[in-house]
């Protein structure tokens, strides 16, 4: 069995369908009066946060505690990334500690692959958001929330997104959401869609598993969700684009943009959500929106991994993504 | 005196023959010399090139003695088949004065591996704003010839052509680090497909081709000479071309791991492949390497660039940029340039001797061997395969990027004006 969870390009389908299979096993514990199974009773895990993301801590740390783990949450916010000696130091720390598994989020890319597999430590390890790398976890829980929504609760299980199209819209460039669900949804037969002004996708996309857009309004049509995707204030001022009105006017969705939309598709958003920018309050609202429901779902999703990875059977690889494309 | 005879040696990849080392001097090269009172080396075959010239070494002394010193970095000089080195400005302080020069010049001369010839910052501080003395260095006892910001770009066009004009004064040349800043803010690896996959932030082509351009047409101008450092892409070779083609007086240098690794290893998140400029595709390393055997770039230059070990044992983004290079250059041009088919044995004392001599004016080095030249000589074993292994390297640091990699060719034996600095492959 693989140990790690570190790109969602190493999920196959199958380990893919799996851990959304067990994440509607374990949505039904949050529906019980004692929302609780004993299932990592007695293994330590550390939400290792480099970064500063109280909603993606919140949520491992509310599915490790569902599932009985022991919680140790370590915040190196602030400490020095430029020497580098923090992640290695840290990940012996805790290694002495004896822990079962750290989940780790890190604002430079490749902090997760370098920490699981350069022999600092030996607990299992589980990308919580590398950089502009990749949210694995992130992109399974869009996943449940599009099986859920556009192929049925009951319905969906063992099935994958096969035909379904998908479009994720904002800041490619920068967003391991994005690269993280064109892996994920490419795996489980999804046709995905990115639109962006040419500034924010990156050189060397084309080899990327889906289309790319510069135009919103031609893809809503075709789209079963739509994703959108955070666009940092920060961005404008690095010239990304002239001024967020004319980005919000281009990329942004409104009302009228959503009623272009087939009847049955959904709006996604993976939070927090810039009001005015990149949707209106209109379309954030509506009940075609799942904002709310993705927060909901990331906590079946997380205790679906970390219940594969430290007690379950056969998910995730670790390998980079390259080899099946 | 002493007297050597190295018997049986392919000078040049040719014929073996005899060369007979009196004292500082080549005394005779021939078939049949007479061994009478000298020490014999029997070359059995090996190849004998003039001693490497290395136009681009970082041996971080004074300010970073852990990673390298003047001492270790001669040593992996001289273990590595060479007997001068050009050592980059971009140390604590910057070697941007007479003082400067002057003090990492007598230590290459006091430990004797090697001759070190200090390359001067062409600004103050490396930052771009103000000349240095470069006339002072020019007349230090480093007689300091060729000038560069190594590590940094001298991107103001302006600043950048009055050094061009100002080293024509006493035929000095300004090697450019040729790198965009603006365009390279955040820079962690080549920008193509393997950056967008990994996230990491792209250093593109356009980059280094625009101030290439850029230079060559400001050495046009001016009617200067401007040297390229560690050209690294398809673009680049082309504008070099060009340029050389319009008689604009341009040299280039490519290093040794630009001919052989490309920007697929930084999948591996390894920092050991994180180096400027970065890895680029298998595309521009067979295009740098076309480029190297037709002549449009100049020379091979190590770019030894020594990191201590915590520098490189972090993650990706927290490393240092750098690989070292002397001890592994000659093995990587032989499988890359000669059994490739590309370059033959003379070629490679063109590009690894003679010519970055000349580049730098190095007194001595990169001549022919042939009688009456100083006793500067390489002989190389061939045949030998075996895996790099860095606990060998005299090099105080390890950060090498083929740790594992199986190459060709050893250097068994190094002279420096007669004086041997490695026998049978170890220091002397
Ligand atoms: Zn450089």
């Amino acid at each position: 069995m693989q140990r790690h969870l570190i790109s969602a390009a190493d999920l196959t389908r199958d380990d893919a369908v799996l851990i959304l299979d067990t994440a509607e096993e374990m949505a039904r514990v949050a529906d019980r009066p004692i929302k609780k199974l004993p299932t990592l009773r007695g293994r330590t895990v550390v939400n290792l946060f480099f970064e500063d993301s109280t909603r993606t801590r919140i949520s491992f740390e509310a599915a490790e505690k569902r599932l009985s783990a022991d919680v140790i949450n370590f915040t190196a916010k602030g400490s020095s990334v430029s020497k580098g000696e923090s992640l290695k130091d840290t990940a012996q720390t805790l290694e002495a500690m004896g822990v079962d598994a750290v989940v780790i989020r890190h604002g430079a890319s490749g902090a997760p692959y370098r920490l699981a597999t350069s022999g600092w430590i030996d607990a299992a390890v589980i990308n919580a958001g590398d950089g502009t790398h990749q949210h694995p976890t992130q992109a399974l829980l869009d996943a449940f929330t599009m099986r859920r929504r556009l192929v049925g609760r009951d319905e969906g299980l063992g099935q994958d997104l096969s035909g379904k199209r998908i479009t994720l819209v904002g800041d490619i460039l920068h967003s391991r959401v994005a690269r993280s669900n064109v892996d994920l949804l490419h795996t489980l037969g999804a046709e995905v869609t990115l639109v962006s002004p040419p500034t924010l996708v990156p050189v060397g996309v084309e080899t990327w598993p889906c289309e790319v857009s510069y135009d919103l309004d031609r893809t809503l049509a075709k789209s079963d969700a739509v994703m959108l995707l955070r666009v940092q204030r920060e961005r404008m001022n690095a010239a990304f684009f002239p001024t967020e009105r004319e980005y919000s006017r281009r990329y942004g969705l409104d009302g009228d943009r959503m009623a272009k939309m087939p009847e049955h598709a959904i709006v996604m958003h993976p939070g927090p959500m810039v009001r005015g920018m990149e949707i209106t309050a209109e379309v954030a609202d509506s009940d075609r929106c799942t904002a709310v429901e993705q927060v909901a779902n990331g906590v079946s999703i997380r205790m679906a991994v970390l219940y594969l990875l430290l007690g379950g059977n056969e998910p995730a690889a670790t390998h980079t993504r390259t080899e099946e494309k | 005196m002493t007297k050597i005879l190295i018997r049986g040696a392919k000078v040049l990849g040719g014929e073996p023959q005899d060369v007979l080392i009196d004292g500082e001097t080549i005394a005779e090269v021939g078939t049949g010399l007479s061994a009478e009172g000298a020490e014999v080396v029997e070359a059995d075959g090996r190849v004998l090139l003039p001693g490497l010239v290395d136009l681009h070494t970082h041996l971080r002394e004074p300010g970073r003695e852990d990673s390298e010193t003047v001492l270790t970095g001669t040593r992996a000089a001289a273990s590595g088949g060479y007997t001068a080195v050009f050592a980059m400005a971009n140390t604590f302080p910057v070697a941007d004065t007479a003082g400067v020069v002057e003090q990492v010049y007598r230590l290459g001369r006091e430990h004797g591996y090697c001759d070190v010839q200090p390359i001067g910052a062409v600004t103050v501080g490396l930052e771009g704003k103000k000349l240095a003395e470069l006339g002072a260095m020019h007349e230090s006892a480093a007689g300091v010839t060729v000038f560069s910001d190594d590590g940094k770009c001298v991107d103001d066009a302006v600043i950048m052509r009055r050094a061009l004009e100002y080293v024509k004064a006493f035929g000095g040349v300004v090697a450019q680090h040729a790198q965009e800043p603006r365009l390279t803010e955040g820079a962690q690896m080549n920008e193509g497909v393997v950056s967008a996959e990994l996230g990491l932030g792209g250093w593109p082509a356009v980059a280094e081709e625009s101030i290439i351009a850029r230079d060559v047409l400001l050495a046009e101008h001016v009617g200067s000479r401007v040297h390229i450092c560690h050209l690294s892409t398809a673009g680049s070779v082309e504008i070099v071309r060009w340029a050389k083609s319009r008689g604009i007086d341009v040299t280039a240098e490519v290093t040794p791991h630009h001919l052989l690794l490309t920007d697929e290893l930084v999948r591996s998140y390894n920092p050991v492949y994180k180096v400027n400029p970065p890895l680029r595709t298998e595309r521009d390393v067979l295009a740098l390497r076309e480029a190297l055997a037709d002549g449009t770039i100049d020379i091979v230059a190590t770019d030894h660039a020594p990191h201590p070990h915590e520098d490189k044992d972090c993650e990706w983004a927290a490393a240092a940029m750098g690989m070292v290079g002397l001890e592994t250059a000659l093995s990587v041009v032989q499988r890359t340039m000669v059994e490739t088919g590309l370059l033959d044995w003379a070629g490679v004392a063109d590009r690894m001797s003679l010519k970055p001599a000349a580049i730098g004016g190095a007194q001595g080095h990169g001549r022919p061997v042939s009688a009456g030249e100083p006793a500067n000589l390489t002989l190389v074993d061939t045949a030998y395969r075996g895996e790099v292994d860095p606990a060998g390297f005299a090099s105080r640091s390890r950060n090498t990027p083929y740790e594992g990699r199986e190459l060709p060719g050893r250097v068994t034996h190094t002279w420096l004006r007669g004086r041997a600095t490695l026998v049978d492959g170890k220091l002397a």
